[in-house]
């Protein structure tokens, strides 16, 4: 023996997962969704998350470094992950300066303000977002219309999201002519499956989210728990909705693959930090965000409303851990 | 479907090196070192004085008050003294040493080596000889015995579970028991059903000892009311109440004791223990130990005297290898670090692991990510997360309100948590800490 | 527009009475009657909440002093003498006097006399350790190094030397509130009357090793040899399970003790430099 014996509490073995191996394996999970994103936009897409990623990895240095007089914690990856969801959630013509300020907002308020990784109450990349979203309305609603490599940035060819004309004509004209009725240019199944509509940069390809999805379920990153749970409820409140009144409501599926709300449910809600701890408690987390979501989407005054039903619940998420514990074992008696 | 137990749990790398080495008989010692308290409870008081000669598996040490368990010379000899001696927590403990000379047995015992079984004592005179040869659990809590068999008043049991399970990595003696001694090991199955009073035995082993399963299959048949039961492979399904979870579905309360469930669990080594014990009349004197490591030279499994120096164990498997970083007495996950190889081995001792410096590195902590893992791991549905921040704000009366008295110490959290956060190690001091408060509430 | 000024004053008016009076009503049904005195002698206590006095924080220390006939086992180690007395000035008791303590370190096992022997990897606490195994060294009795007592002390009266790996007591500072001597887990501190000068003779060891074994694990250990019991006249010192305790009441600090150690397990402290005559004497023999 060369060295002392070294003497530890049990266990002495451990799994090969660490905070960094998680929070890059999201970042695999997301490669599809960054390359669909590509494939829309091109050129632009590539600036947008370039910028939301350099910005947020190099704000959380310096403010870790010169403002906290920590080291710096970048090598974890979560700055990068904070910066592609940024990316993923803004329209790819969002001025640079604006992109920039986002990233500051997403990491200095959103995330170092309370502690740093582990500490924030919010997600910080919706933190960002929903910033820039409320300061910036024009900006933050200007989506150009999909078109690869020749994606035109001037004003005139921007389009409305699907949501956002559902939202505007919700009780005033019957869906089946919106969907039919060429002047709107609504998107049919197979285009919003494809990613084929108006929207912000990475939440308009549902095929790429979802296999983001299989792979952080595989990887056993995520649990099914919170994507379930809010993907089911959207889909259960819509189709009451429909059912109830099928001429003034968007159909369940439609609702399922339009807007955010797969690259939320996905990515956004399963933010471990932000989301409740045990199994029960993020079960009920994912069924506030789905009711909330189609309650603001249908009734509120904004066409998405998952990036608040997020806030709001993970607002409640502190709440949540308190009182709802994990079934504990022998808690009940059970006698065969 | 392999049956298992539903909540948590990890499945850390088997690392079953030893699985088919035979099991070898250590030569005897020089010296052994045999404790006085080996097992849970009372200590038990020496009956020989220095310098008497003492044969094997002679009594040396009677036990004293209820929980408590007769300890047996290993060897036969001089005792040199009785003084105080490290034992694995590097704390001094009274121990007898003797000073092996020639290897003489006490008549009473039989060396025959035939497989005797047929049940002749009553379930009375069983937990008698039990108690008398000094068996304790031997799967590491080494319980008394002869008390788990005894039924409390007013409650019944109706089903014996031997654990054939052995979760933890690296070690196999249990594997090696029930291969090279099924017969003895289901005979000794049939004695602790008779001094129950139950009809039905349950092994249960995990599927990845399928040579064990086949084996103990082909010969259960002459045993009656004992069945074989393959499990799926999950840490930690040898904990007692994972264990009746996954084979019976009763769920053991909070806070009770699996007979209240109607079952009573036994190890392998145990069941062969108590065959030992009451069909050759021999006390509990030597355990098999296994010896590993993925440097070690020869890793094996060892028939080992109660009281050997582990060095004398290592040695016989090759030495200590130069790179050795942490050796741990007992599996990678429950076992106990020792900081010296003079620690005799005890009837606890399952075997002997020696990490080497990489392996035994303790990544640096970082702070929590909040990402459940160890909530959804806690095979007992606790929050080791909240457990250990509570613990080290010291707020205790909460630390018990969230159940920390539940904890079986398996480490599955602190296995699995990806900031490398030591939750484990405060959960314990939690448990602890609590369990003197409540010790003290009951005296007032 | 006159009728919805009017009808917003009157009906906000009427809210604010209905609110007022089921507050009213609340607070008297709620009303808990508590002596006055609490506040006060609450305010004269040092507001540490260190727990010294065996109570949760000051308050309850407070409700007790006022409900008690009269101050046995009552005081407050933070505040001393002074604040007893206005306590008592209060209430219209007499405190009784009691001296002044000071923590004391009852550990000298330096790496330097100490070897290490293995090393500890898992949560920095003592506890823990202590409950895992004997620790980092041989001794099994000896201060485990990991600062449980300096984060107990609410005073700042203590800190870690770098050096010796020892918890060092501000003695200025102290309040011999026994917050560390609860903490630590190895029973190393000690409370010691305060003498003239901070003034101190203690044994720095508290190891029950026979001599061999505890010579052994640290070179600065008491072995237990009865030398200073001998040499005492007061008979503050006695020895048990081989080691020796100098009673702080009976002690006159005469420093004889001291010097017959074989091991210098005994310490003085704040003394000034002995004469050189001792030293002096064998040489002017040689010479």
């Amino acid at each position: 023996m060369n060295e002392l014996l070294k003497v530890s509490p049990s266990p002495h073995v451990y799994s090969r997962e660490s905070s960094p191996r998680l929070m890059y394996g999201v970042v695999i999970a997301l490669m599809p969704a960054q390359l669909a994103m590509i494939w829309f936009f091109g050129w632009a897409a590539i600036i947008v998350t370039a910028i939301s990623v350099t910005s947020t990895v190099i704000f959380e240095y310096l403010i870790q470094k010169f403002l906290f007089k920590q080291t710096p914690s970048i090598k974890d990856g979560s700055a990068i992950v904070t910066g592609l969801l940024l990316a993923f959630c803004l329209p790819v013509n969002l001025p640079a300066g604006l992109i920039i300020l986002g990233a500051l907002v997403a990491i200095g308020i959103g995330k170092l303000t309370f502690g740093g990784l582990g500490n924030n109450p919010f997600n910080p990349a919706l933190v960002g977002r929903v910033f820039l979203f409320l300061s910036f309305p024009v900006q933050m609603t200007t989506w150009p219309v999909p078109n690869g490599f020749k994606t035109s940035f001037t004003d005139a060819t921007t389009g409305a999201t699907p949501l956002s004309i559902l939202n505007e004509n919700y009780d005033k004209i019957p869906i089946d002519q919106l969907m039919t009725d060429q002047t709107f240019n609504m998107p049919g199944y197979r285009d919003i499956f494809w990613g084929n509509m108006g929207g912000s940069a990475g939440e308009i390809a549902a095929f790429a989210l979802i296999a983001g999805l299989a792979y952080l379920l595989i990887r056993k990153i995520i649990s099914w728990h919170i994507p379930a749970s809010i993907l089911v409820t959207v889909l259960l409140f819509t189709g009451i909705l429909w059912l109830a009144n099928p001429g003034n409501n968007a159909d369940p599926l439609y609702h399922l693959m339009t807007g955010g709300l797969l690259l939320g449910a996905i990515f956004m809600a399963t933010d471990y930090v932000t989301s409740p701890m045990s199994a029960k408690g993020m079960v009920i987390y994912g069924i506030g965000i789905g009711v909330l979501t189609v309650l603001i989407r249908r009734f509120g005054a904004y066409p998405e409303g998952i990036q608040f039903a997020i806030l709001i619940m993970n607002a409640v998420t502190p709440l949540i851990n308190i009182y709802i514990k994990p079934s504990r074992f022998g808690e009940e008696v059970k006698h065969v | 479907m392999l049956k298992t137990f539903p909540k948590g749990g990890v499945h850390p790398s088997e690392n079953k090196i030893t699985a088919g080495t035979a099991i070898e008989v250590l030569p005897l010692p020089k010296q052994v070192i045999i404790p006085l308290s080996q097992h849970i409870g009372a200590p038990a008081k020496p009956v020989v004085a220095k310098g008497d000669k003492v044969k094997t598996g002679q009594v040396i040490a009677s036990s004293q008050g209820f929980v408590s368990a007769n300890i047996h010379s290993s060897v036969s000899g001089k005792v040199l003294k009785i003084d105080k001696a490290i034992n694995s927590s590097g704390y001094k403990q009274v121990s007898v040493i003797i000073n092996v000379e020639d290897d003489e047995w006490l008549d009473t015992i039989d060396r025959t080596g035939k497989l005797k079984t047929e049940i002749v004592l009553t379930g009375e005179e069983i937990v008698k000889k039990c108690a008398e040869n000094g068996i304790v659990g031997m799967g590491g809590a080494t319980f008394p015995t002869h008390i788990k068999l005894t039924v409390p008043p007013g409650k019944k049991c109706d089903v014996l579970i031997i654990n054939g399970v052995e979760c933890e990595p690296y070690l196999t003696s249990d594997h090696r028991i029930m291969i090279e001694k099924g017969r003895e090991m289901l005979t000794g199955t049939r004695i602790l059903m008779k001094a129950l009073g139950v009809s039905k035995g349950m092994i249960g082993i995990e599927s990845n000892k399928p040579d064990a399963i086949a084996h103990l299959n082909s010969i259960a048949s002459g045993f009656e009311g004992i069945t074989v039961h393959p499990l799926k492979v999950k840490y930690p399904q040898g904990g007692e109440k994972q264990l009746i979870k996954a084979l019976t579905n009763r769920e053991v309360p909070s806070g009770k004791l699996p007979v209240d469930v109607g079952a009573v669990v036994h190890n392998v080594g145990t069941a062969y223990a108590v065959y030992e014990a009451v069909q050759l009349n021999k006390p509990l004197i030597e355990r098999v130990v296994t010896v590993t490591g993925k440097d070690i030279e020869k890793p094996g499994n060892m028939l080992v005297r109660i009281g050997t120096p582990l060095r004398s164990v290592v040695d016989a498997a090759g030495g200590v290898p130069e790179n050795t970083g942490k050796i741990v007495n007992g599996g990678p996950m429950m076992g106990k670090a020792i900081n010296s190889l003079d620690v005799p081995v005890t009837k606890g001792t399952s075997g002997v692991i020696l990490f080497s410096v990489d392996e035994s590195k303790r990544k640096a902590t970082n702070p929590c990510i909040r990402c459940g893992k160890c909530v959804s791991v806690c095979p007992l549905g606790l929050e080791p997360y909240l457990l250990m921040t509570l613990t080290e704000k010291e707020f205790y009366d909460r630390v018990e309100k969230e159940k920390v008295m539940d904890c079986i110490e398996c480490g599955s959290c602190s296995y699995i948590c990806p900031a490398d956060r030591p939750l484990l190690d405060y959960i314990r001091l939690g448990k602890s800490e609590t369990g003197k408060r409540i010790r003290e509430r009951k005296q007032k | 527009m006159s009728s919805t000024v009017l009808i917003t004053i009157l009906s906000l008016s009427i809210l604010g009475l209905i609110a007022a009076l089921i507050l009213y009503f609340v607070a008297q049904k709620f009303k808990v009657f508590e002596d006055p005195k609490i506040n006060e002698v609450e305010v004269a206590l040092p507001a540490a909440n260190c727990g010294g006095c065996g109570f949760p924080g000051c308050r309850n220390f407070a409700e007790a002093l006022v409900k008690a006939e009269n101050f046995d086992g009552l005081y407050c180690p933070v505040g001393g003498a002074d604040t007893m007395a206005n306590v008592a000035q209060i209430l219209g008791k007499t405190a009784p006097e009691v001296e002044p303590r000071v923590a004391v370190v009852r550990c000298n096992g330096t790496p330097e006399f100490r070897a290490r022997t293995s090393i500890y990897e898992g949560a920095p606490n003592c506890t823990i350790v202590h409950n895992l195994y004997s620790g980092e060294t041989n001794c099994a009795y000896g201060c485990l190094g990991l600062g449980e007592c300096v984060d107990a002390c609410e005073f700042d009266a203590m800190y870690m030397d770098k050096v010796t790996d020892l918890p060092v007591i501000i003695d200025d500072k102290c309040v011999a509130c026994g917050a560390c001597v609860r903490a630590c887990p190895k029973d190393i501190i000690e409370l010691r009357k305060k003498a003239k000068r901070d003034r101190q003779i203690h044994v720095a060891c508290v190891n029950k090793d026979k001599g061999g074994p505890a010579v052994k694990a640290c070179k600065v250990a008491c072995i237990g040899c009865g030398k200073c019991e001998e040499v005492c006249n007061f008979e503050a010192i006695t020895i048990e399970n081989n080691l020796a305790f100098i009673d702080s009441d009976k002690c006159t600090l005469c420093r004889k003790c001291v010097v017959v150690c074989p091991t210098n397990a005994i310490h003085e402290i704040n003394f000034p430099p002995r004469k050189p005559k001792v030293e002096i004497k064998p040489q002017n023999a040689e010479a």
